[in-house]
C-alpha cells in the first residue's frame, strides 16, 4: 500500500481531484463504450425479429 | 506513351482554358487570402511590431485556408457535366489526369498566392528579409497543398454538400506544411540558413508528387462508380 | 481467388456468418479477462504503486492516460488496414471492423486528451500547453473525426467503407510525418519543458501495473470493438439466410 489511511487514499497527496476526474472520466467513456452497442444490439435484434415475423405471418 | 503525354497535356489545356473563362473563380481564392489577412490587424491589434512577430505563421495560414478554399471546385464541373467518368473510363492512368488538373489548379491558386504573398507581408509587416523565404516556402509548399487537397476534393466530389467536410478531411493532413513553411519565414526573418525548411519541404513535395495522385485517382473511381 | 498463399482463416474471416459466431464465442473471454485485469490494474495502480518522486500522486493518471494514447494509435492502424482489406479482397467484414473501430479510436482519442489536461493542470499549472504528444494526438483526434464525417456523408454504405478506406490510408502515411513534424516544432518553441511521461527508467513496481492496463483496455476496447461489429454484420446481413434462421427461432 502506498497510502496509510483511506482518507489519504482518496486525497492522493492534495491531487486528489485530478486523479479522480480523470478516472471517473475513463470509467465513465469505458463503460459507455460497452455499454452501449450492447443496447443496440438488442434494439437490431428486435426490430429485425419484429420483421421476420412480419414476413413468416405474410406468407 | 505518347498518347499518355497527350492526354497529360490536353487536360492541362483544357483546364486552363475553362479556368480562365471562369475569371471571378480565379480571382476569388486571391481576395479571400487578402481578406483573412487585413482581418487580423482589424481582429488582434494594428500594432506593427506585433504583426510582424505574427507575420509568417498569418500568411502561411491565410494561404493554407485559400488553396483549401479554391480545392472544392477542382473535379467538381467535371463531375458534374459528366467528362469526369469519360476520362476514367479512357485506358490511360487516372492519376495523369489528375496530375495534370492539380498542376493547372496550382498554376492558378498556389503560384498565384505566392506572387501576391509579399503584398500580405508588407500588411503584415513581415520584415523584408522574409520576403524571399516567405516566396520560396509558399513556392515549394502549395503544391504540397494542393495536391492533398485533391485527394480530400476527390473523395467528396459525389457529395452535394461537400465545402465543410473536405476542410475537415484535409486540414489535419496541411499541419507538417504549415509548421515548416512558417517555420522557414521565421529563419529567413532572423537570418538563419534556409536550406533545412526548403529541403524538408521539398521532400514533403516529392512524396506527395509520388503518392498523392494514386491516392486521389483511387478515390475519383470509388466517388464517380458510387 | 487467384491468391492462395493466404491462410485458411483469412477467407473464414471473409464470411459474416462466421465472423458472427466467432465473435459471439470470444466475447465472454474478452469481458471476463478484461474486466479482471482492469480491476487489478487499477487497483494496482491507484493505491499499491510507489508515487512518483517529482509529481506525487497524479503520476498515478500515467495509468489511464498511456494506455488509451496507445490504444487510441494503434486502434487508427487496425482502422486503416482493415480498410486496405477491405479494399483489395472486397471483404465485407473487413468494411464493417474499419467502421465500429473509428468511433471507439476517436473516444480513446478523446480520453487521452482529457486524462492528459487534467493531468497538466497539476505538473505544468494550466489546463492545456502544447506538448508535442498532446498535439499529436489532437491531430489524431482530428483525423478521426475527418473518417467519421466522410463514412457518415455519404449515403452508399460500399463507397461510404471504400471512401473512408482511402482516407484512412492516407492518414496512416502522414501519422509519422505529422508525429515528426510536431514534435520538432515543439522543441523548437518550447525547450526542455517538463514531460509527461518521459521517465529515466521507470521501475518495475511503476511500469507492471501499467502494462497489466494496457493488455486490460485492449481487452476491453476489443470487447467494445466485437460488440459493435456484430451489431454491424445483423444490419447489414438482415436479409440474409442465416440471420433470419438465427433470429427467426
Amino acid at each position: 500500500m502506498a497510502f496509510e489511511t483511506f482518507a489519504d487514499f482518496l486525497n492522493m497527496g492534495g491531487h486528489g481531484l485530478y486523479v479522480w476526474l480523470s478516472y471517473g472520466l475513463g470509467l465513465l467513456t469505458i463503460a459507455l463504450c460497452i455499454y452501449l452497442p450492447v443496447i443496440q444490439g438488442r434494439e437490431t435484434r428486435r426490430t429485425l425479429r419484429r420483421r421476420i415475423q412480419r414476413e413468416s405471418i405474410k406468407s | 506513351m505518347s498518347s499518355t503525354l497527350q492526354l497529360f497535356r490536353q487536360t492541362f489545356k483544357r483546364d486552363l482554358t475553362l479556368a480562365f473563362r471562369r475569371k471571378s473563380e480565379l480571382v476569388n481564392p486571391l481576395i479571400f487570402f487578402l481578406i483573412v489577412a487585413s482581418l487580423f490587424p482589424i481582429g488582434v491589434s494594428p500594432e506593427p511590431n506585433f504583426l510582424s512577430q505574427l507575420a509568417p505563421g498569418l500568411v502561411w495560414v491565410a494561404a493554407l485556408l485559400a488553396t483549401l478554399l479554391s480545392m472544392e471546385t477542382l473535379f467538381k464541373s467535371d463531375y458534374e457535366d459528366g467528362s469526369l467518368e469519360q476520362l476514367l473510363l479512357s485506358p490511360q492512368p487516372v492519376f495523369l489526369v489528375v496530375l495534370s488538373k492539380v498542376l493547372a489548379h496550382w498554376l492558378l491558386s498556389g503560384l498565384a498566392l505566392t506572387i501576391v504573398a509579399p503584398l500580405l507581408g508588407v500588411m503584415l509587416f513581415l520584415p523584408s528579409e522574409g520576403m524571399p523565404g516567405l516566396m520560396l516556402s509558399l513556392l515549394l509548399g502549395t503544391p504540397t497543398l494542393s495536391l492533398i487537397g485533391a485527394i480530400g476534393a476527390a473523395l467528396t466530389v459525389g457529395l452535394r454538400r461537400g465545402g465543410v467536410l473536405i476542410s475537415l478531411l484535409v486540414l489535419p493532413l496541411y499541419i507538417p506544411v504549415l509548421i515548416f513553411g512558417s517555420s522557414a519565414v521565421q529563419a529567413a526573418v532572423t537570418g538563419l540558413p534556409l536550406d533545412g525548411y526548403l529541403a524538408l519541404l521539398g521532400a514533403m513535395l516529392a512524396l506527395a508528387l509520388a503518392l498523392a495522385p494514386i491516392a486521389a485517382g483511387a478515390a475519383l473511381r470509388i466517388s464517380v462508380s458510387g | 481467388m487467384a491468391s492462395s498463399w493466404l491462410p485458411r482463416w483469412f477467407y473464414q474471416l471473409a464470411s459474416p456468418r462466421w465472423c458472427y459466431s466467432i465473435t459471439g464465442k470470444l466475447i465472454p473471454w474478452f469481458a471476463a479477462t478484461g474486466g479482471l485485469l482492469f480491476l487489478v490494474g487499477l487497483i494496482w495502480g491507484l493505491a499499491f504503486a510507489p508515487s512518483d518522486y517529482q509529481q506525487g500522486n497524479s503520476f498515478r493518471i500515467i495509468y489511464l492516460h498511456v494506455p488509451t494514447a496507445i490504444l487510441a494509435q494503434s486502434f487508427y492502424m487496425m482502422m486503416a488496414i482493415a480498410g486496405a482489406i477491405g479494399l483489395i479482397w472486397k471483404m465485407k467484414v473487413a468494411d464493417m471492423v474499419a467502421k465500429s473501430v473509428a468511433p471507439l479510436g476517436a473516444a480513446l482519442a478523446v480520453l487521452a486528451l482529457a486524462t492528459g489536461a487534467i493531468w497538466g493542470k497539476p505538473t505544468w499549472g494550466s489546463w492545456w500547453v502544447w506538448d508535442a504528444r498532446l498535439t499529436s494526438m489532437l491531430v489524431l483526434l482530428f483525423l478521426y473525426l475527418g473518417v467519421m464525417a466522410l463514412n457518415s456523408a455519404i449515403e452508399s454504405e460500399t463507397t461510404a467503407a471504400k471512401s473512408t478506406a482511402v482516407l484512412a490510408l492516407v492518414g496512416l502515411v502522414n501519422i509519422p510525418i505529422i508525429k515528426y513534424s510536431v514534435e520538432w516544432w515543439n522543441t523548437l518553441h518550447q525547450p526542455a519543458t517538463f514531460k509527461l511521461t518521459e521517465k529515466p527508467a521507470m521501475p518495475a513496481e511503476m511500469w507492471i501495473p501499467l502494462l497489466v492496463m494496457v493488455i486490460a483496455l485492449y481487452l476491453l476496447f476489443g470487447l467494445a470493438m466485437m460488440l459493435r461489429l456484430r451489431n454491424e454484420i445483423l444490419r447489414r446481413e438482415r436479409r440474409a439466410g442465416w440471420v433470419k434462421e438465427l433470429l427467426g427461432s
